[in-house]
């Protein structure tokens, strides 16, 4: 494994733990962690996949995205920017009086209306999405995870934080364990 | 067709026709970490292969005949080329339109397909996506340089300058450069947020602190977290959504360019969809010639299946009988409107000056693929390749006949005249086809080619083992929602 190569924390230094990290190698096995943690009641955790895994989202609680209200917005501004950029230049600051056409008029202007409609709100969605999730952030305890590192290839795993109210180092161990995680790490922060 | 029910995970030939059975999209003996090795391998080879540093050498070598050219245009100017009044438009349009239009398979294949749930589209996408976003940047150059004057080609911006003058937001060609600039970076946004997990893929099997950094810069601190990918699957669901009318807006403002003249042969309302039919035509023909050697090359072969190659064969075939449909209507509508002048062009198309191009264009766009209408050719590789690339060579011709031989022939007979390209002109063409190989190139040697967290999605692996509690849809991972656990 490649891990163990790069960015090992060095655990002789005593740190504040993290958390623990717990990986399952089975889809089955991992749906009924995510909701017996969700049930022990745990509120500071998170679940790692390799893809994007259809009802995880409500196995865990998790509250549908604002992100589309975001971009709704970005795209009304968008189109608002097309319009009045096309008002501004050809009607008000710079007129073109061409064959007698009025100087503004909505449907010539649609085409570039729609596309800055497009661009803002594209542009939003990939910087909100990023923003929502506090990325990008290139530095974060669980980039030292051994298990980690294998939530991008075949492992599926539930991280719980230390700073849970409910997290306990041994009995939180035990939990992740008796839910047949095939291993279970320490997390320094 | 076999009868006996195959476990899903070691049939090799997926290309039957049972609607009772799911095809496998990705065949032979493989699990989550095979994909990740298969795709992260091409990536991590500590030297690149003999093969791929002579087609880069080849590519550099022909990138350097396209940039020298530009120099001796820029330098020298337009009449180095083949251009003479009533042909002001030449070669640079016809190209220009030809790698617009090539990109837009990979929108095709990464936004619509998404919405209408294909699942095939995931082997294939981000293969795709890139091929896009290098054909987008060959087709910028050419207006870029067939402004003439490339030192004031800022003036197609509505930029603020001395002379106190904006651009006409009435003309197309303004259009054009808004709607061919939004689609570039739309595009290459979807293409790298959609490479962002496979990134981190790479960075998580780093064996050197450089490529763990580079890469981890690239991945932005991915972590895999499931409430990240909650915002990203919305966000990619948007984009996706995004670019499904951006991708039919773009080359239809591309045809205003020729549809709002008055040149007959131009001036018809069919433009808009027949370009865009004839982009995803072509797109799909240069994604097919360049997966073919790829998944050979770098053995992807259980990944990027022969279903795949059938699919993209059959909506090659359809788009091709759009584009068929396309040419007769316009011969019936010049017929049957009674404008002399439109019936005099299209005539002149099929059996002028031009008629070479014009039976090339038809041989090629509308007879070749029909051979896809039988099973063993559209699986028969070699001859899909070939079919391929004469569809290319046939939807290039398609833009020179519409642009060329419209103008060769305008309203004042004096004026008539045949239009030649330069050596210039070819050699430019030529010079494209390098940068768009060194592009692509260098994305199969530093980027993740198959979008790896998108196959592992719908692998068999990644559904529920029993099968009786599967929950809703079968597009990713299925888990059973806690509604339908309490229903069930």
């Amino acid at each position: 494994m490649s891990a163990d190569t790069v960015t090992q924390t060095e655990s002789s230094r005593a740190r504040e733990p993290y958390g623990l990290v717990a990986g399952f190698d089975k889809i089955d096995e991992f749906l009924d962690a995510v909701r017996a943690v969700r049930r022990a009641g745990f509120t500071k955790w998170d679940t790692h996949t390799p893809f994007v895994v259809h009802g995880l989202d409500d196995a865990m609680g998790i509250k549908p995205t604002k992100l589309p209200f975001v971009v709704f917005g970005a795209g009304l501004t968008g189109c608002a920017a097309g319009i009045g950029l096309q008002w501004f230049t050809n009607a008000f600051n710079y007129q073109f009086p061409i064959s007698g056409k009025p100087m503004f008029s909505l449907p010539a202007n649609i085409p570039i209306a729609f596309e800055m409609t497009i661009l803002f709100a594209a542009i939003s969605a990939l910087i909100g999405m990023l923003a929502f999730n506090g990325l990008p952030r290139l530095s974060h305890p669980l980039h030292s995870s051994r298990l980690i590192k294998r939530a991008t290839d075949d492992l599926f795993l539930v991280s719980i934080e230390a700073g849970d109210p409910a997290f306990d180092p041994v009995t939180t161990r035990e939990l992740l364990e008796s839910l047949g995680a095939m291993s279970v790490e320490a997390v320094e922060g | 067709m076999s009868t006996s029910a195959p476990t899903a995970v070691n049939v090799l030939d997926n290309t039957f026709d049972d609607p009772t059975r799911r095809a496998p999209l990705v065949v032979g003996d493989n699990d989550f970490h095979s994909v990740t090795e298969a795709v992260c391998g091409i990536v991590e080879r500590p030297k690149a292969p003999p093969a791929w540093w002579i087609a880069f050498f080849i590519s550099v070598s022909i990138t350097g005949v396209l940039f020298a050219m530009i120099a001796y245009l820029v330098t020298t100017g337009i009449g180095v080329w083949g251009l003479q009044v009533p042909v002001a438009w030449g070669w640079a349009i016809v190209n220009f339109v030809f790698w617009v239009g090539i990109g837009h398979a990979g929108t095709l294949i990464s936004a619509i397909l998404f919405l209408l749930r294909q699942k095939w589209r995931t082997s294939i996408n981000r293969f795709a996506e890139g091929m896009t976003i290098f054909a987008v940047v060959c087709a910028g150059v050419f207006p870029g340089i067939h402004v003439g004057r490339v030192w004031v080609a800022y003036w197609l911006a509505p930029i603020p300058n001395q002379m106190s003058m904006w651009p006409n937001f009435r003309s197309p060609l303004l259009w054009d450069v808004f709607a061919v600039g939004t689609y570039a970076t739309v595009s290459l946004l979807f293409w790298y947020m959609g490479m962002i997990p496979d990134l981190a893929t790479i960075r998580n099997r780093a064996k050197s602190k450089v490529r763990w950094f580079i890469y981890g810069v690239l991945s932005l601190g991915w972590r895999s977290s499931n409430r990240h990918w909650h915002r990203f699957e919305m966000a990619y669901l948007l984009l996706a959504a995004l670019a499904t009318p951006l991708v039919l807006s773009v080359h239809s403002v591309v045809s205003f360019d020729f549809a709002v003249a008055i040149v007959p042969g131009w001036h018809t309302t069919i433009f808009p969809p027949y370009f865009v039919a004839g982009a995803i035509f072509s797109g799909f023909a240069m994604v097919v010639t360049l997966v073919i050697p790829t998944r050979k090359y770098f053995h992807l072969e259980e990944i990027i299946t022969l279903r795949h190659l059938e699919n993209m064969a059959k909506i090659m075939l359809a788009t091709g009988m759009m584009v068929g449909l396309a040419y007769s209507t316009e011969f019936f509508i010049a017929w049957y409107s009674g404008n002399a002048y439109e019936a005099f062009t299209f005539l002149n198309r099929a059996f002028g000056p031009y008629r070479w191009a014009y039976w090339i264009m038809v041989t090629c766009n509308v007879v070749v693929p029909q051979i896809f209408w039988f099973k063993r050719m559209r699986t028969k590789i070699a001859v899909l390749w070939v079919a391929s690339i004469l569809i290319n060579v046939g939807m290039w011709f398609e833009r020179f006949v519409i642009v060329v031989s419209s103008l060769s022939r305008d309203f004042v007979p004096t004026s008539w005249g045949y239009y030649r390209p330069s050596i210039v002109d070819i050699l430019t063409l030529v010079g494209s086809f390098g940068l768009f190989m060194t592009l692509f190139l260098l994305f199969v040697r530093f980027l993740p080619i198959v979008g790896m967290a998108e196959v592992k999605g719908v692998m068999p692996q990644a559904h529920l083992r029993d099968v009786a509690v599967q929950g809703h849809g079968d597009y990713h991972g299925d888990i059973l929602t806690e509604r339908e656990e309490r229903n069930a």
